[in-house]
């Protein structure tokens, strides 16, 4: 980077951790937290939204569509996340393959499953055996937001479904007095009230969500976590221009950091949503801040 | 309809072609050097790559590097996530039923056993070795305590940190870290295992592996396979 650090072995202190920490790899290390932020700014708001639908089909009046997003919610949250992660990433990505080779293959007649392998033809791929490693590396991505989605998104759904029911009856009989249908009821008066109960839920998995981005890596994404833990290990002066020791902990400590500022300005942020969110409730928190403004 | 007959007929003569200049995905773990690591430029360096590189240029083919988990390293590569496993994996029976190896690159190596002090008896005692590797399952089945890890770094920590006595792995990975710290040192005593390193393809995949098997052979003839393993200190030439 800098242009004294063509010898590193001549350098030291300061100006040596200048260089070192100006390295290819390091680049790569602080462009994966942007990779973390960006996971977590998609996820996010795709979790909930599924949450939403899950938490709508669960309390459905249609029979068929309950049933099935309970059991949904249910298998999700009860499957461990790590056995998940493994299993349903490469389902998914197989059975992508698999409807694009029967679309597009309609002439391939050896079987796709030959022992062990996974065998579609070349133009089935996804994406294609010629397509740059950039395009790997976006559709690995993606496959993992979708995941983290659907694991957080019944979980989610689970914590809306319970908010829902925390709205107070009263509320929405009276709503059923003013003549509204069960949508406009539902729409009107249950969502806007239900996120005040919500909210400490969704909060904590928030949390739970931004601890979780090292299973990336069980998909192939180079996350923080691997990048620490690959730059910490002891490096020896044969195959480095920076030989080191075990330097583990630095990088974990670094990462701590990151955590604990990272959780603690969701925390700040949390707690200001909750005080707009509480504002002119039937809730204890609403009563107590309509006593403070008379 | 002539034209439809016309656009599939280019279509799958294209796709032929697609298929000739396919990318060749090289799945590596990138955390044993010499073999695999990555640099200070953060690219796949070492040995392998070296080899990979060569041998995809003799091949004629177009590579492509890939990082990979070592847990997971075998059902990316039936899954189809990447072509090739070429990450120091030594050929043994249990993983020629799962997966096919191209001929072995480097000789059977003896494996060592790195500790704190020469003294060590490794026939007992708690020996560290990571998940999934010849030398586990070589621990397992004698009367030592296996402790693994996921990495190979993790393993030279237990030891270090006095949570394993040994640590058993390939020599080419132990020798550089025993020379460069004073408190390490390698055993005399060594264990054969596995019967040489070669790269991973898919069982399905005969075509690959034959064109990496003529290509290995003609670097094994020309002896140019043999001044890679003499520069990266890997083990006995052949």
């Amino acid at each position: 980077m800098f242009s004294y650090c063509t010898d590193p072995s001549t350098l030291s202190g300061l100006t040596w951790l200048s260089c070192y920490l100006t390295t290819g790899k390091h680049m790569a290390f602080y462009l994966s937290f942007g990779t973390v932020l960006l996971l977590l700014a998609i996820t996010a708001p795709t979790a909930l939204l599924f949450g939403y639908f899950g938490a709508t089909a669960a309390r459905s009046q249609i029979a068929p569509l309950r049933w099935i997003g309970k059991t949904c919610i249910a298998i999700v949250r009860g499957v461990p996340d790590i056995a998940f992660f493994l299993f349903f990433v490469i389902a998914l990505d197989q059975a992508i393959e698999w409807t694009r080779h029967k679309l597009l293959c309609p002439e391939w007649t050896e079987p796709v499953r030959q022992g062990n392998d996974f065998v579609v033809c070349a133009a089935a791929k996804m994406p294609l055996g010629t397509a740059p490693q950039w395009v790997h590396e976006t559709y690995g991505f993606f496959l993992a937001i979708f995941t983290f989605a659907i694991v957080f998104g019944a979980f989610a759904a689970n914590v809306l479904f319970g908010a829902m029911r925390a709205v107070p009856r009263a509320q929405m009989e009276t709503a059923e007095a003013y003549g509204m249908t069960r949508k406009q009821a539902f729409r009107r008066i249950m969502v806007p009230q239900m996120w005040v109960y919500a909210l400490p839920g969704l909060g904590n998995l928030w949390m739970v969500l931004i601890k979780a981005t090292p299973l990336l890596f069980l998909l192939g994404v180079e996350d923080i976590v691997y990048w620490a833990r690959e730059m910490g290990g002891s490096k020896t002066a044969k195959f480095t221009d920076y030989p080191h020791g075990d330097w583990r902990m630095w990088y974990f400590l670094a990462l701590l950091v990151f955590y604990l500022a990272f959780t603690r300005v969701s925390e700040i942020f949390l707690e200001r949503t909750m005080k707009r969110l509480t504002k002119g409730q039937a809730t204890t928190g609403g009563e107590a801040q309509r006593k403070v403004a008379a | 309809m002539k034209k439809l007959i016309l656009t599939t007929a280019a279509f799958a003569l294209s796709a032929g072609m697609a298929f000739g200049a396919d990318v060749v995905r090289m799945g590596t773990e990138g955390a044993y050097p010499p073999w695999n690591f990555i640099n200070d430029a953060g690219e796949v360096d070492g040995f392998e790559r070296e080899l990979g590189d060569e041998l995809c240029k003799r091949a004629e083919l177009t590579c492509e590097w890939v990082t990979n988990e070592w847990d997971s390293i075998i059902p990316n590569l039936v899954s189809g996530n990447y072509d090739v496993i070429i990450a120091g994996m030594s050929i043994t029976d249990e993983r020629d039923e799962v997966i096919d190896f191209t001929q072995n690159y480097t000789q059977p190596d003896p494996s060592a056993y790195l500790a704190m002090s020469s003294d060590v008896d490794v026939s007992g005692g708690v020996l560290a070795a990571q998940t999934g590797t010849i030398q586990a399952s070589h621990i397992a089945s004698t009367g030592a305590t296996l402790v693994e890890f996921a990495t190979p770094e993790e393993t030279i920590a237990a030891v270090r940190n006095g949570e394993a006595d040994a640590v058993l792995a390939d020599k080419g990975y132990l020798a550089p870290i025993a020379d460069e710290d004073s408190e390490l040192v390698l055993l005399e005593k060594t264990e054969m295992l596995g019967g040489g390193v070669g790269m991973g393809v898919r069982e399905s995949d005969g075509e690959l592996k034959a064109k990496f098997d003529a290509a290995i052979q003609s670097m094994k003839d020309d002896g140019s396979l043999n001044e890679l393993i003499t520069k990266w200190d890997i083990g006995e030439t052949f």
